[in-house]
């Protein structure tokens, strides 16, 4: 074992040191394998688009819309952004996850720019997004979902939603940085999100609601992002509501990044 | 330049605060580490330990005092530390749903090899660390010892000069202790710089040039293990009788006949004593008088004090965890008997200020 083990140890040349580039696509190679052995993490992302879906279009389409065809054309987009933004959690849920494990104490004992394993973990999110945007999206066409806005429009949907969901997902970074355990971070993030979907135009006009809730829903962040993506798929893009999501976008990325990075650095 | 230091550290502090208290997690530690030669901090549960490792490993910053890793400093140039250190710490540290050969790779990548050579530099390491056939599985599946090998493979993916390993071997059988054992020796042969933590005397004596013996955050004794054996100052008898009966006769000889105090072990068997330098030519009276005594005696001997000696005589209390998988051929039965005490002394020494 002793002379094998000089051998593999014994290094006669010194790599380089890699660029923030490569040591990020690393990581992101690193979410990809997680995703490849513990598939089961796809299954909330794969199965709540489905049932709200169904639910909604079949239960209340014909109550809020008059037909399932009808209700199908205003609630996907809606359901699409509520999928998106509940699979941001999972940013926060696997960093903390890492951490509570002691892996990250390796990432941060390695000579590497900093920001790597976080921007490189929001690169694996791609997939998870792009697998819920997939999934919604063609169980929507199956039930005669039929955007005015083709496939151009739709895709520029789902590109300003993902926008907003990096840009969201700083929060949960935090959160998943800050908090003591996976589970606690999938509670809080829960507890906040769920009002903000439901409290919105995802699912209903709010023109029938409360004046006080009404108020709500026009401040809502989601109301504004449901609005805008809404408008890309239907061929009707509404240019002030998507120059409130990317302004949107821009601030909480500009504040909560930096804060995530310092919290990152210094935590003990 | 063989006595160049490869750590260096002055005055360490490290305080948590909580609501309610403020733990001296590291209270005031020096430590200096000659390069190519292997240091261990000795000390129970809680003592701060890991701690020290953290800073030096520069994933905790100092409250107060300096340290350096080959010069380089760990605040201030934390990168140049971060290239020159492998680190090992105490809890898993790879990733459990990767496979072995996906964790090194990744790691490989990180230290900036290319593909082919990551996968050279990767495929050597785990033939070295006989985890050839294991590189396939995820790491889960694997066993505590293959869990330990993996984990130090990975922190010498970049062929460290200065390796940090927090407790390499707690909860593993004495073969795969040994394996880990000769993994080091190694490592020290061609010249890097270890700094171990364990709470094993023996794993100290064995590995260790020098020892810092630490508790509640405060180095409370340096040197080199004979150095630290002399500290306490005598040698001692370490004796067990056949028949448990007999022990309480026995230590009374033992008392008469050396003129020395008889202290005893957990083991209902076992006794020993500190042999006062007037009484050592009465040691090889002692058999005998034993013996014409009826009392049947199985294991003696005479040697320098265990550590655990030591430990008891520099903080008034005896380590808290002395249960030894006893691989060694020691001089000390004293030590590495099978029934210390319980998981419940464990806690004697966790911290409660
Ligand atoms: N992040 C932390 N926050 C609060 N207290 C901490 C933290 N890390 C360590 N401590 C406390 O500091 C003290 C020293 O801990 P440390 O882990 O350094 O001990 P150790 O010598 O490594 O012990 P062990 O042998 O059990 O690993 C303990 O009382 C521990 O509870
Ligand atoms: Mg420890």
């Amino acid at each position: 074992m002793t002379t094998t083990l000089r051998d593999a140890v014994a290094l006669t040349e010194r790599p380089s040191r890699p660029s923030p580039v490569s040591t990020t696509l690393t990581f992101g190679w690193r979410a990809l394998l997680k995703i490849k052995h513990v598939p089961e993490q796809l299954f909330d992302v794969l199965v709540s688009p489905i049932i709200f879906t169904l639910m909604f279009t079949y239960l209340f389409g014909g109550a809020l819309a008059g037909s399932t065809q009808a209700y199908i054309q205003f609630l996907l987009p809606g359901i699409l952004v509520q999928t998106i933004l509940f699979v941001t959690i999972y940013t926060g849920y696997t960093l903390n996850t890492d951490i509570s494990k002691g892996v990250f104490d390796r990432f941060r004992s390695l000579p590497i720019w900093r920001p790597s394993p976080v921007v490189g973990a929001l690169l694996g999110d791609t997939v998870r997004y792009t697998i819920a945007s997939v999934i919604t999206i063609s169980l929507g066409l199956i039930l005669g979902f039929r955007p005015d806005g083709g496939i151009l429009g739709v895709l520029l949907g789902v590109l300003l939603l993902l926008v907003f969901a990096f840009a969201l997902s700083w929060t949960f970074i935090i959160l998943g940085l800050l908090v003591r355990s996976p589970n606690a971070v999938m509670g809080i993030s829960m507890m906040v999100l769920m009002p903000l979907t439901f409290a919105s135009n995802v699912f209903v006009d709010p023109v029938t609601m409360p004046s006080g809730l009404r108020a709500f829903v026009g401040v809502n962040p989601v109301s504004h992002l449901v609005t805008a993506v809404r408008g890309l798929m239907a061929g009707s893009p509404d240019a002030a509501e998507i120059v409130w999501v990317l302004i949107a976008s821009v601030i909480l990325t500009a504040v909560l990044g930096p804060i995530a990075m310092r919290i990152y650095r210094t935590r003990t | 330049m063989s006595d160049s230091l490869a750590v260096e550290a002055r005055g360490l502090v490290k305080h948590f605060t909580s609501r309610k208290s403020v733990t001296k997690a590291v209270d005031g530690i020096d430590l200096s580490i000659t390069e190519g030669s292997v240091f261990g901090l000795l000390g129970p549960n809680g003592a701060g330990k890991t701690t020290v490792v953290r800073m030096l490993a520069t994933l905790l910053r100092p409250d107060a005092g300096t340290a350096s890793v080959l010069g380089h400093d760990v605040v201030r140039d934390a990168d140049a530390v971060r290239s020159a250190v492998g680190l090992t710490g105490q809890y898993a540290s790879v990733d459990e749903d990767l496979t072995g050969t996906e964790n090194l790779l990744m790691l490989a990548r990180l230290y900036g090899f290319g593909p082919a050579a990551a996968r050279r530099r990767v495929q050597g390491l785990l033939e070295a660390f006989d985890l050839a056939d294991a590189g396939s599985r995820q790491v889960k599946t694997y066993s505590g010892g293959m869990h330990r090998r993996i984990d130090l493979a990975a922190s010498l993916v970049l062929a460290p000069r200065v390796l940090f390993l927090d407790e390499p071997t707690t909860g593993l059988d004495p073969r795969s202790r040994n394996q880990v054992w000769d993994i080091v020796r190694v490592l020290v042969d061609d010249g890097a710089t270890v700094l171990l933590t364990t709470q094993y005397l023996d794993e100290a004596d064995q590995l260790a040039d020098r020892i810092a013996v630490v508790d509640h955050g405060r180095t409370i004794a340096e040197g080199t293990s004979s150095e630290l054996k002399r500290s306490v100052g005598e040698g001692a008898v370490h004796l067990r009788v056949a028949e448990v009966g007999d022990r309480a006769r026995a230590a009374e000889i033992t008392e008469r006949v050396l003129g020395a105090e008889v202290t005893f072990d957990s083991d209902p068997h076992a006794i020993a004593a500190r042999v006062p330098d007037a009484g050592a030519d009465a040691v090889p009276r002692l058999l005998p008088a034993l013996a014409e005594a009826g009392i049947s005696v199985p294991e003696f001997s005479l040697g320098q004090p265990s550590l655990d000696e030591v430990f008891l005589a520099l903080t008034g209390q005896p380590l808290p965890d002395d249960v030894e998988p006893g691989a060694e051929p020691g001089a000390e039965p004293g030590s590495d008997s099978g029934s210390g005490p319980g998981p419940g002394a464990r806690e004697s020494t966790e911290v409660s200020r």
